[in-house]
């Protein structure tokens, strides 16, 4: 059977394309582009027609940080839930963060994950492999075996890797499996019990800071380590004008790194956690102004070259405590699109390149098929409505993590259909 | 002025901290516990203001002082008072905060009173319970009713705090009576001026309105209130200072300090005091030490915001 999505307008910067046109899907992949209206020589298959007039396609969104918590805290989330969430939310490829229990150190949770991905999952997984073993930041994890049971990278997110020594063989290693390292970048000793960022809200909240230069520090250092051992580095949810800095003198330089920045570290300040919403507190904190207009103009002029949820699902319990016994993280997936669309509402993209940072960019480096309607290519996609609102309400997230700080809040721009190799995996109405 | 009257000024479900209050809400506080103070010093200390009111003290951190004193007020007025102190924190011992504070709702309290070591508790409370929550300390953020009485205090010896200069000397970062201290004393119409070293003063906090000065003799100079605030020994791990010994040495006070100071500067401290290190027993017990008077209006002050909190009418009103 044949697909076509008809009439829409299909936005793919990876073949320059941007315009009305008819999508024709066949097994799976995309087997052809045409002009709108225009009909496909020879189709005489059954043909399923999708209406997608006044709509927006654009390749499958590609969410290179995640949490999927599955194995270990199933209870915060699953890869059932998470992956359907991303499907919710648009996204159709996702790596996930190997801080599980048992941390993915080793082939098995590899396997494992991908195994249950093909059974229960929506979207295409691609685990993340841990830099050390247990992320305790000592040994090394077997890279080898971790790429060859699946994984598209190494990281400890969550932790820096705090021996320099050890990240500097970890990128030498990385390096000769083609391996990027994705680095959390934060120095323990200066961010310490830190629960917000350092400065005049954390003073008047009397909580414990943690200041932009625990980030810039490790971000200065493993810049240098990357120069130094010739390995792709990835920077995990920049935030701070200081690592833009320091991120866009490196690339002018030519080091090979590589920068992602979150939706909720681009949209809010430290101002929100005003309100003590747990909700709020996240890892790397919310910082000020002048660090979310950095990071817009970084995103601007491609310093930044990927924006990424870094989807933290918890339980109610993990977050209805304390502001300094609260969990870190932000239940991300379900409102990217609408809060990324914000950014193009405000002039910081275009929507080509909203489709670069979303999609082409993190299948690039990841190394992953995926972030193309090229025909021939995997028919991922979605249909979006740039033009309808819609109020986020987390009791109706797929997700298990209801932690979101823009709940109530009213977007534009929404998801109608996700679809991943031709099968529809998320449908609005449905 | 009727306590009728004052009743209908104050209009807060809470008192959280002294940063949400107007310069005439804290007015009215020290007011209304000037005209408390006398209660303490008759034969039978007690008035039946707030009988068949129930006032809940919930401890996550160990004090003495505080929790007497809050105690001793809320009994003064007739309340019924039950103190519970949680010596390890909720997460350890397991049930959350919330769920504590959810199970002495249901028991019908009219206020409760929260100490606890993370900044916000008692906001979160206050969202969620309709009892009066009191911040009686959180974390590093505010300890409201301790500036309150020091307010009195000073208000009791100057007769006004508009024009005073107050010198904080010690540990601003980690203090919530700096805080709050802070907050009141500037929206009184005082200047305020912290004294520490770098280490201890939160980056930034001359947006509080606040003089900043890194010199002991320097920063009392001229100061009509000199304040020490305790080190905590626990924070030495953190090298904030290197040694107890030199920060005596630096920023303790002591007689010949305190002759920068503006002439009868009161001394004061929110206790306990460590003699010998921030305050030398000297100057603790000197002529100009409100110390103890500190202690002595917070019964005051505490039967002051229990009386407003609870939309209290004297006993004697009712017949």
């Amino acid at each position: 059977m044949r697909i076509c999505i008809k009439g829409a307008r299909l936005i793919d910067p990876s073949q320059g394309m941007d315009g009305p046109a008819d999508i024709w899907i066949r097994e799976g992949l995309v087997e052809t582009i045409c002009r709108a209206g225009s009909s496909l020589p020879g189709a005489t298959e059954h043909t399923r027609v999708l209406d997608a007039k006044g709509k927006v396609v654009v390749p499958g969104l590609v969410d290179m940080h995640v949490h999927l918590r599955e194995p270990g805290q199933e209870y915060k989330e699953t890869i059932q839930t998470g992956t359907m969430a991303a499907a919710a939310g648009g996204v159709t490829s996702l790596a996930c963060m190997p801080n599980t229990d048992p941390v993915a150190d080793h082939g098995a949770v590899i396997e494992f994950v991908l195994h249950q991905a093909q059974k229960n999952g929506s979207v295409r997984v691609h685990p993340v492999g841990a830099i050390t073993k247990g992320l305790k930041g000592e040994a090394l994890s077997e890279i080898g075996e971790l790429r060859e049971a699946g994984a598209v990278a190494i990281s400890d997110d969550g932790k820096s890797v705090g021996n320099a020594l050890v990240m500097r063989r970890a990128m030498e290693y990385a390096r000769g499996f083609g391996l990027p390292v994705i680095s959390h970048c934060e120095d323990k000793s200066l961010s310490g019990q830190g629960v917000m960022n350092e400065g005049e809200v954390s003073l008047e909240l009397g909580l414990r800071g943690i200041p932009a230069l625990a980030e810039e520090v490790m971000v200065a250092r493993d810049l240098l380590l990357a120069e130094w051992t010739g390995c792709h580095l990835h920077i995990a949810h920049v935030s701070t004008a200081g690592s833009v800095r320091l991120i866009r003198d490196a690339k002018a330089r030519g080091v090979k790194v590589t920068a992602e920045a979150t939706p909720h570290h681009l949209i809010l300040t430290q101002e929100a956690v005003r309100q003590w919403d747990t909700d709020t507190k996240v890892n790397p904190p919310l910082r000020t102004q002048q660090d979310v207009e950095a990071l817009q103009e970084a995103l601007r002029d491609g310093t930044i070259d990927v924006i990424a949820t870094d989807h933290a699902p918890h339980a109610r319990v993990d977050k209805e405590v304390e502001y300094d016994f609260a969990a870190f993280g932000i239940s991300g997936l379900e409102t990217l699109v609408g809060l990324t669309l914000m950014l193009v509402e405000r002039g910081v993209l275009d929507l080509q390149e909203w489709v670069r940072k979303l999609s082409c960019n993190p299948a690039r480096i990841l190394g992953i098929k995926a972030g193309t309607l090229a025909p021939g290519s995997p028919a991922d996609l979605v249909i979006l409505d740039p033009e309808s609102s819609w109020k986020v309400d987390p009791a109706r997230f797929y997700s298990k993590g209801k932690n979101t700080p823009f709940k109530n809040w009213t977007l534009r721009g929404r998801v109608l259909h996700t679809m991943v190799g031709g099968r529809t995996v998320y449908n609005l109405e449905s | 002025m009727s306590f009728n009257a004052s009743a209908k000024l104050w209009q807060k479900k809470d008192l959280l901290g002294i940063k949400d209050l107007s310069a005439q809400e804290i007015g009215l506080i020290l007011e209304t516990a000037e005209s408390f103070k006398e209660i303490s010093t008759r034969e039978i200390k007690k008035v039946p203001t707030l009988r068949g009111k129930t006032v809940v003290t919930l401890f996550y951190e160990a004090s003495t002082r505080t929790r007497t004193s809050f105690e001793i007020a809320a009994k003064r007025l007739s309340a019924d008072t039950i103190n519970i102190s949680v010596s390890t924190s909720s997460v350890v011992k397991g049930e959350t905060l919330l769920d504590t504070a959810l199970n002495l709702q249901a028991m019908e309290p009219d206020i409760l009173i929260l100490r606890h070591n993370a900044s916000g508790a008692p906001n979160m409370l206050a969202k969620a319970l309709r009892a009066s929550v009191i911040n009686a300390g959180d974390g590093f953020r505010e300890h409201p009713t301790q500036a309150l009485l020091d307010m009195m205090t000073v208000r009791e010896k100057k007769g006004d705090l508009r024009g005073l200069l107050l010198a904080i000397v010690g540990d601003i970062a980690h203090s919530r009576v700096a805080r709050s201290n802070i907050y009141g004393f500037t929206k009184m119409g005082a200047r305020v001026r912290v004294v520490a070293p770098p280490t201890l003063i939160p980056r930034g906090i001359e947006s509080l309105g606040v003089e900043v000065c890194h010199h002991l003799l320097e920063g009392i100079r001229g100061a009509d209130v000199v304040m020490a605030l305790r080190i905590q020994k626990e924070r030495l791990q953190g090298a904030f200072f290197p040694s107890e010994r030199e920060y005596s040495r630096f920023f303790g006070l002591s007689r010949r300090v305190l002759e920068q100071a503006a002439p009868e500067a009161l001394v004061m401290h929110p206790g306990p005091m460590n003699r010998g290190v921030e305050i030398s027993p000297d100057v603790a017990d000197g002529p100009f030490s409100v110390i103890l008077d500190q202690v002595t209006n917070g019964v005051a002050v505490r039967m002051a915001v229990l009386y407003l909190l609870a939309g209290g009418i004297r006993g004697e009103d009712l017949h």
